[in-house]
């Protein structure tokens, strides 16, 4: 071979070069930087005009925070603080003010010996929903039942437990935990159980007129099961509600009268009017939303069904609730329901609050869910008729089931909606956390002057329950997704 | 099989249990009883109570002499007027700061909608927050916070007088035409310098300035309307458009530049006369609170609302549009936004009700709106609980239904027809 070839060509690679990096325009943070913020004129406006909003914001309120004093006994103290830390001029958040009275932000006037009451009452709610609420995620469960035994126990250690009751409250949570685990369906016995024990624990008094309350369910559930074993359909619900209300109108309290003067346990009696802050809000909150699913979805049933005399009723009740403003209704509950009930009746503001709440939530919550029941396709319930079920069946095995699901954002958007409209009690004199507590605070002589540190501490809290909310619907709508699989 | 035809089967008394038809009939008719005799007992009850307390139930008061003063009245207004004409004041006063707050709100919202489907990552970040904040903090709060911002943080009028030095402690904002300041806010305001006086209309006293206006636009409209109808039918024999814009621009400008000129309308901005402001307009905290706080919370839920309008039209929709030929524009007006409108609309009147029941949280401000004229000071005067509410709820009952009769007008029209 001739030597030609190898020494015309003096080196011959065998190895690829190393890719080069990208412009540097084109790569990193730069690139980020150039499609995110800055990809045209519009967005190079938009994205300053966002840096000068932030700046705005933030240069106005950190020095707020920053400068925010938490030991103070009053504003004045409070302000000297913040000119001893930060100059004369400068602004700064008086936060003692949370710190001195964030138990009336939370309790309103409830008897501070008492505290652990509804601290205790807060944690078996949790325990009480959790199961219902994370049926499919172990995890999860745990997660909340922990969170709530360790919490609301830590909690009530804090604001003074008495022995025995902590003792009682340990053993129950550790039971229920344990049936939560080992027994999820008796579980849900307890669940339905929580709301006679939260009033009971609320607003404590002899225990049995709670425990006849409850009977009288039990005994229209009997009824009801005996009646419709003799077949008699729908008969059998008009009787088990008949037994019940007659249990409560006539038999009840006579029996949990006796029954208390035979074996008297009671707590501390605690009236309505001091109930406050954001127990108050969560009582009528909670509430509300327990009642008034139910209800709305009987109210969308029966605007959504073939009778026409049915039919108008439900409209004709949801477009009246829904048109008028919630402060009238509440107007109504406080100077205008004693007209419509018998002479010298004269029952609870909260719990007329809590009924008018209720109303207003279930016509709303009839219209979402009557929103989902129609946009079911029709062959859902041409095939429920085509298996031969009857309407109940229809409805509670293949209609139901299904538009509750399409409905969940609308529905839990009710639920936050209510929880915030909650604080409108306050302009029939209940001492919501928002105002009528601040007003009171304010009104005292040290803290006079307060006006956003209570805002920030209650507004944060609200933002922090409503936004779990609506994530826990987006939790729930990705957990029921049945389709695109 | 059974003949369907109820009048053909013999009734038997078991049929109101076990026929479908008749089982139907009967659970009516045990329902419309029970709802009767529930009402008649409430009626009853009430009427009993009434007596009690030796009151009847009569509206007669209404045309009564109210007695008390009104500080914001769209209409005129005296305490010697009747307790009627000052909940006409009311309904004024919520209506309008309704109808400002929806323009407001859908503004704020298509806005904020768009911005947060950007892809601008700072600006749509901004947005997220923006519409969370607001939406998971009742309004209640925020009208109190922005209540509180009024009153605390704004300047008193006379901060705005320049000291010896020459230098304010406060300045005016937007070129020197708005002044925000703790008792009220003056913008500038119309002023007519050539005034053609008032037209009486069917016992209403109407400016001719503002009429003649109405009058021009109306008829702009209309001849648009015919210009529009006029080039489609060009269109559809010739197969070419002819340009209306600028006839159109033309016809909604020149009658407002020719009447402006007519008449002198000119803007005066608010000045500082002594302590306070005059010039402009005057506008009541209460009013502006409100209307800030009902925008901004309305708004960030109609962001929301149009958010999910846009996303619910799919890709393959403006898509095949584009494989039609059509152009951007076309494809915007005729494929997307009749769809996005169909899920943008209902929720959004529904919003706009929100708003007007909404604003009876006057009550936090002390604006003056339906609720505190007719349901506050009214009721508190004269009494009447029961007739004073009923009246209020009446009204609002009335707006809520003339607004949702619109929406199911719309829907039905644009309703998706299922077999």
């Amino acid at each position: 071979m001739s030597e030609l070839h190898a020494e015309t060509v003096a080196f011959v690679r065998d190895t690829m070069l190393p890719p080069a990096l990208p412009p540097a325009r084109q790569r990193g943070v730069t690139l980020w930087l150039r499609e995110n913020l800055f990809s045209g004129p519009l967005n190079t406006v938009l994205t300053l005009l966002g840096l000068a909003a932030v700046w705005f914001i933030v240069s106005h309120l950190w020095p707020w925070f920053a400068n925010s004093v938490w030991n103070a006994s009053s504003m004045a103290e409070c302000r000297a603080a913040v000119a001893a830390k930060a100059g004369e001029d400068a602004t700064g958040a008086c936060f003692g003010v949370i710190r001195e009275r964030w138990n009336q932000f939370i309790y309103g006037f409830y008897p501070s010996a008492l505290y652990w009451r509804p601290t205790i009452v807060f944690g078996l709610m949790l325990f009480a929903v959790a199961p219902v609420l994370f049926s499919e995620s172990r995890g999860l469960r745990w997660a909340v039942l922990g969170f709530a035994a360790v919490a609301s126990f830590a909690a009530a250690v804090a604001v003074g437990i008495p022995p025995r009751a902590a003792l009682i409250t340990g053993g129950v949570f550790v039971l229920w935990a344990a049936l939560i685990e080992y027994a999820p369906r008796r579980a849900l016995v307890l669940s339905l159980l929580f709301p006679f024990l939260a009033v009971w624990l609320l607003w404590g008094g002899s225990v049995w007129p709670v425990v006849s309350a409850l009977a009288g369910f039990v005994l229209g559930g009997v009824v009801w099961r005996l009646a419709a074993r003799l077949g008699l359909g729908l008969l059998a619900v008009a009787l088990g509600i008949a037994a019940t209300v007659a249990w409560w109108l006539w038999l009840g309290p006579d029996a949990a009268a006796d029954l208390h003067a035979m074996l008297p346990v009671a707590l501390d009696r605690v009236e309505s009017r001091s109930f406050g802050g954001f127990l108050l809000a969560l009582t009528i909150g909670v509430s509300g939303i327990v009642m008034s699913l139910p209800l709305g979805i009987i109210l969308a049933l029966a605007r959504q069904s073939d009778m026409p005399v049915v039919k108008s009723l439900a409209v004709m009740f949801i477009e009246f609730i829904r048109g008028v403003p919630l402060i009238t209704l509440l107007f109504v509950a406080s100077i205008l329901l004693n007209y419509f009930l018998p002479p010298g009746t004269n029952f609870d503001i909260i719990l007329r609050v809590i009924i008018m709440v209720t109303l207003f939530a279930s016509a709303y919550m009839a219209e979402v869910i009557r929103g989902g029941l129609a946009a079911l396709p029709r062959g859902q319930y041409e095939a429920a008729d085509s298996l031969g079920l009857d309407y109940w069946k229809a409805q509670r095995l293949i209609i139901l089931p299904q538009a509750l699901k399409i409905s969940i954002p609308g529905i839990v958007g009710t639920f936050i909606g209510m929880f915030k409209d909650t604080t409108l009690v306050t302009f029939v004199g209940l001492f919501d956390p928002l105002k009528q507590m601040a007003d009171t605070i304010r009104a005292t002589f040290e803290w006079k002057g307060a006006y956003w540190e209570p805002y920030v501490f209650t507004g944060t809290i609200f933002f922090i329950i409503c936004f779990a909310m609506s994530r826990y619907a987006m939790y729930l709508e990705q957990r029921l997704k049945r389709d695109h699989r | 099989m059974t003949p369907n035809n109820p009048a053909d089967r013999p009734f038997r008394l078991s049929m109101l249990i076990y026929d479908r038809h008749y089982r139907s009939l009967l659970i009516q008719a045990v329902v419309f009883i029970a709802v009767m005799l529930v009402g008649w007992w409430l009626v009853n009850n009430t009427l009993t109570n009434l007596a009690r307390m030796g009151k009847t139930l009569d509206f007669g008061f209404l045309w009564n002499r109210a007695g008390y003063d009104i500080p914001f009245s769209l209409i005129p207004y005296s305490s010697n007027d009747s307790h009627l004409r000052a909940a006409m004041v009311g309904l004024t006063n919520t209506l309008l700061v309704s109808a400002l707050g929806c323009v407001f709100a859908t503004v704020i919202g298509v806005v904020v909608g768009v911005l947060r489907l950007s892809g601008n990552w700072l600006v749509a970040r901004l947005m997220t927050i923006y519409v969370e904040t607001f939406r998971n903090v009742p309004l209640l709060l925020w009208i109190l916070v922005i209540l509180a911002l009024f009153t605390e943080v704004m300047p008193a009028p006379r901060d705005y007088k320049p000291a010896a030095d020459g230098t304010a402690k406060a300045s005016m904002i937007l070129f020197d035409s708005v002044a925000p300041t703790n008792r009220y806010t003056a913008i500038p305001r119309l002023a007519v310098d050539n005034d053609p006086g008032s037209v009486g209309l069917g016992g209403f006293q109407v400016d001719a300035a503002l009429l003649a206006f109405g009058v021009a636009l109306l008829a702009a409209w209309c001849i648009r309307r015919w210009l529009r109808d006029r080039a489609q039918l060009l269109q559809d024999t010739t197969g070419r458009r002819p340009a209306t814009w600028w006839i159109t621009a033309l016809l909604f400008l020149v009658p407002l530049l020719v009447l402006s000129w007519l008449f002198q309308v000119h803007l005066v901005r608010p000045e500082l006369k002594g302590f306070n402001f005059a010039g402009g307009l005057n506008l009541d905290n209460g009013f502006v609170v409100l209307l800030l706080a009902l925008s901004l919370y309305t708004g960030a839920f109609i962001a929301e609302i149009v958010r999910a309008g846009v996303m619910a039209v799919s890709r393959g929709q403006s898509e095949a549009a584009a494989a039609l030929g059509l152009r951007a524009r076309l494809i915007m007006g005729l494929v997307v936004l009749p769809q996005a409108l169909r899920v943008i609309v209902p929720p959004l009147i529904s919003q706009y009700l929100n708003l007007t029941k909404n604003s009876s949280l006057a009550i936090a401000v002390g604006y003056p709106d339906l609720r505190a004229t007719l349901g506050g000071t009214t009721l508190n005067q004269t009494g009447r609980e029961m007739e004073s509410m009923i009246v209020m709820m009446g009204i609002y009952l009335a707006i809520s239904l003339v607004i949702s009769g619109v929406m199911n007008v719309y829907n039905a029209r644009v309703t998706l027809k299922e077999r």
